[in-house]
């Protein structure tokens, strides 16, 4: 039986199409309190005063939760956030009172009634404002946060963190380049825009158990962090996560949890329901970085690239959360798949009035790869050398050694030569520039990207197996179900395992951190790498005891016996053979002895040799294998009003292995969208004061059914032998090259250098215009 | 106040506020939590149910209008063509925007089974996926527009 590649639907499909797949705001309970935020309408001001007399008198009104209530930080790279604002807010949107109340809507009356008083001050706006001389400090206390390792702020400066990558020697790579282009590309902040918005239930048990629901990705770090946030013992905490709608990285941050847990205890206990509005979701939770970049490219005049110098500047937000995190991962993989001996890069991640921003699929990867594919490009208009050529000579290869110094092997990375080759066949490439009529053209524009993981180095996972007494076995993992179809591909693992049908393998999708075994976070695509590591354990542990059992009863040695088609039978003569289901649960002789038991196979798994990387260097191992692909968009642009439309998208990925075809293709499709979306229509535009304009999916565009291309992903199978049956990462890696892709393909249909997201037809205007937006 | 209305084809009726929306009285009132708050504003278009056999956002209509309505929700569908294609051609992922697109592809079906691609296009881009490349609902709706005349002409039959 082979189950591996097979099209399997999603295993919550009938749930899902029926309404009966249950998210965490579903969860409805008349004896639930309801909470509502006061938020800052400030980028950027001290709290004189919050009066909530009012407010506290309205009907409904169980208790007004303040900044005074809780002086505990909060952050995972870098302790610098409050749960609730204490004397000044850093963001607009920020969260400055939660009022609690027996209906949302007299939450939300009395939340209007209360009263703050703020002292405007100075906003900071981008990362380049943050780092002049004269700009306002946003964090007095930085040098004090409690930080992780890794972290290096510079404190009285708006610093949150410094990374360098310094590899070979960078006098020796310009004394051999003959050619030197710089390119700068900017784009700010953009929003997740998860379909369901973050929320939060919380209680705490008459017992002390501090019992939370959540949307989140990281059932297991909520536990974790609540923990070490309030100093309680962890096992009193008990995260439970349902169906999650749309996660994207944004469900990352550990956010209204503290917020649900300080509400309950502020009403004794009971429990209080926290779901953000839309607009609280886009401006009050955060969204995805901005970045500015400087890629100094030095070549041979063959367009041989002999060093390259970076600079990144992110936009890491009124407070850390993850952002230097996905800085270090953007400076871990600078140089994009391409082999560059002599290398340098600083990465700065800089506090800046905006929304803190969480990881983004690809976390920071799409922007790596559009600061280095712009460059590249320019490197190959300087040259006169076509751009596919460049890319192909300095792609990197087994053999060649990463920024972080890790030797690359056929099994630690994907193959990007095959992946280029067959992209230029499927893009027409020689035929990648025409003319439509007098106005219109078309154009295409390629990318290439690597990506690895950069989680922590014991980041483990566990899985469960309980067989049923009909032969059936449930599949329990802590991966918590966020659409891309992860648990349904460990069920085709699993039965792969025991070759039998996937049909029969029940899984189980809500995680409970009680009695779920923990998967570190349901992140960096790394869900079918590790917890496919541990299903497969988990079904060799179970094969092993079902041996034994069935080795008694059939007089025979275990090593003698094979499992199949729900029968354990002796491999050299299959009709010596016993059914799983009469010894799943132990075996019953027929004078009624018993033998044996319920079979529970277990397994874990825990990353393998990975390394921190070391910030002044970038020496260490971020993660198991870089996955690659090349990707392509073709549009078409009218040069009067440079509105386009795009027509193809096309990637080719190496999988390592594909284990559910359809459903690998839609995470490529899909995160193609996503990248497409971000990169020619969303952004966050801000007024003056720092204030959001568009914090509505009314003003802040995403795309829409029919704005789509025609989707080609095609998948070559290059297999990373760490991996369950060989398979790479694959969640996030659709998205990435889009962003550069597109920007190449609108360059060349407009004829001018575009280095800003999102690309509307505005800015492609303006561009041809002499303004904005070229380099 | 205290109103009536039929939905998923049974009589139900609850204590309402003249404020609340219908999409607050289906989840809250009725537990069928199958039509969503993605934004109430009509953009998103996760809370879409049928109203009279067309599509409503159910966050732009008060309860107190739907009153008397003939009310639709996922919950009342069961085995439509447009639940099966929707499986059959991956056309989810979270499944948060699902029961809305769903019942927007019903009621389109049942109503233009022909329909071209304008129709289609201006139908659909009510509702939005952030997971999916809409490739997939395509095939999805278009299976559907085929399959629906099948079930009619069955039903005719």
């Amino acid at each position: 039986m082979e189950t591996i590649g097979q099209s399997v639907p999603k295993k919550e499909s009938p749930d899902k199409v029926s309404g009966a797949a249950m998210y965490t705001a579903d969860r409805i309970e008349a004896r639930m309190l309801h909470a509502r935020y006061v938020i800052s309408p400030y980028a950027h001001a001290r709290i004189a005063g919050v009066d909530a007399a009012e407010a506290s008198r309205m009907p409904g009104v169980r208790a007004i939760v303040t900044g005074q209530d809780s002086d505990v930080l909060t952050g995972e790279e870098l302790r610098d956030r409050p749960v609730i604002a204490r004397d000044r807010v850093r963001y607009q949107g920020e969260i400055v009172a939660v009022v609690v109340a027996d209906t949302e809507a007299q939450a939300k009356g009395a939340a209007d009634a209360v009263r703050v008083r703020y002292e405007p001050l100075p906003v900071v706006h981008s990362p380049a404002a943050a780092l002049r001389p004269d700009a306002p400090i946003l964090h007095e206390r930085l040098g004090e946060y409690v930080r992780g390792a890794g972290v290096i702020p510079i404190p009285g400066t708006n610093v949150a963190s410094v990374i360098r990558i310094a590899k070979g020697d960078m006098e020796q790579g310009w004394a051999e380049s003959e050619i030197v282009v710089d390119n700068r590309v900017t784009f700010g902040p953009s929003d997740h825009a998860a379909m369901e918005t973050r929320s939060a239930i919380c209680e705490i048990r008459p017992d002390g158990h501090i019992v939370i629901e959540s949307s989140t990705q990281v059932p297991f770090a909520v536990k974790k962090y609540i923990a070490s946030y309030f100093g309680i013992d962890s096992g009193f905490i008990i995260v439970k996560t349902p169906f999650v709608g749309g996660a994207y990285g944004g469900k990352t941050a550990i956010h209204l949890e503290p917020i649900a847990y300080l509400a309950s205890r502020a009403v004794g206990g009971r429990k209080v329901k926290l779901v953000n509005t839309r607009e609280e979701d886009m401006v009050t939770s955060p969204g995805r970085i901005g970045l500015d970049a400087v890629v100094r490219l030095g070549s041979t005049r063959d367009g041989r690239i002999q060093a390259a110098q970076i600079l990144y500047h992110f936009d890491g937000g009124a407070y850390n959360d993850k952002s230097s995190d996905v800085a270090r991962a953007a400076a871990a993989d600078c140089s994009g798949p391409y082999a560059i001996r002599n290398l340098h890069c600083e990465c700065l991640t800089v506090y800046t009035n905006h929304t803190f921003p969480a990881a983004f699929r690809g976390y920071g990867h799409s922007e790596l790869t559009m600061a280095m594919e712009r460059a590249i490009d320019k490197l190959a208009d300087t040259l006169g050398m076509d751009p596919w050529d460049v890319r192909m000579i300095n792609s990197i290869k087994p053999g060649d050694i990463a920024p972080t110094r890790d030797r690359l092997t056929r099994s630690n990375l994907g193959d990007i030569q095959t992946c280029l080759r067959r992209l230029k066949e499927l893009s027409d490439w020689e035929s990648s520039f025409s003319r439509v009529d007098d106005y219109k053209v078309r154009a295409t524009g390629i990318s290439c990207f690597w990506k690895n993981s950069s989680i922590d180095s014991d980041a483990g996972s566990g899985a469960i197996l309980l067989f049923n007494p009909d032969g059936s076995v449930n599949l329990e993992t802590g991966v918590v179900e966020i659409g891309t179809g992860t648990k349904t591909v460990l069920a085709q693992m699993v039965a792969e395992r025991f070759g039998m049908s996937v049909d029969r393998v029940h899984v189980k999708f809500a995680v409970n951190t009680l009695d779920t075994p923990e998967h570190w976070k349901t992140v960096a695509s790394r869900g079918t790498f590790m917890a496919g590591r541990a299903a497969l354990k988990a079904a060799d542990d179970a094969i092993r005891q079902l041996k034994d059992i069935a080795a008694a009863v059939l007089k025979v040695v275990p090593e003698d016996l094979a499992i199949g088609g729900e029968k354990v039978f002796l491999r050299d003569d299959p009709s010596l053979s016993i059914p799983v289901k009469d010894i799943c649960y132990g075996y019953k002789y027929p004078n009624g002895h018993a033998i044996g038991g319920q079979i529970i196979g277990r397994g874990v798994y825990i990353q393998r040799r990975i390394e921190p990387l070391n910030p002044l260097t970038g020496e260490g191992t971020p993660g198991p294998e870089w996955g690659v692909g090349a990707q392509a968009v073709e549009i078409e642009l009218d040069l009067r009003d440079c509105s386009y439309r795009l027509l193809r998208s096309i990637s080719v990925i190496d999988a390592g292995r594909v284990l559910n075809l359809k459903g690998a293709l839609g995470q490529v499709m899909g995160a193609s969208a996503m990248g497409l979306s971000y990169a020619s229509r969303e952004a966050f535009y801000y007024n003056a004061d720092g204030q959001v304009l568009d914090p509505t999916l009314r003003d802040y565009t995403l795309m829409r059914y029919g704005e789509n291309p025609a989707y080609t992903v095609e998948f070559i199978e290059n297999p990373c032998l760490e991996a369950p049956f060989g398979a790479r990462a694959l969640g996030e890696h659709g998205l990435i090259g889009m962003p550069a892709a597109l920007a190449s393909a609108v360059s060349r249909a407009a004829g001018v250098r575009l280095n800003v997201l999102p690309l509307f037809p505005e800015t492609v205007w303006r561009a041809r215009n002499g303004g904005e937006g070229t380099s | 106040m205290r109103l009536e209305w039929r939905i998923n084809g049974e009589g139900r009726s609850a204590d309402i506020r003249p404020a609340d929306l219908l999409l607050d009285v289906l989840r809250e009132s009725f537990g069928l939590t199958g039509a969503k708050p993605g934004c109430r504003n009509g953009d998103c278009g996760a809370c879409t149910v049928m109203a009279n056999g067309l599509p409503m956002k159910s966050c732009l209509m008060l309860a107190v209008e739907a009153a008397g309505q003939d009310i639709v929700t996922i919950e009342g569908l069961a085995n439509a063509p447009a639940q099966r294609a929707f499986i059959e051609m991956f056309a989810f992922q979270c499944g948060y925007c699902t029961p809305g697109f769903i019942l927007n592809v019903h009621a389109l079906s049942l109503a233009h089974p022909q329909a071209d691609e304008a129709t289609v296009r201006s139908w659909l881009q009510s509702n939005i996926c952030r997971c999916t490349s809409y490739e997939e609902i395509r095939e999805a709706v278009y299976s559907v527009l085929g399959s629906a005349r099948g079930t009619i002409d069955a039903t005719n039959g």
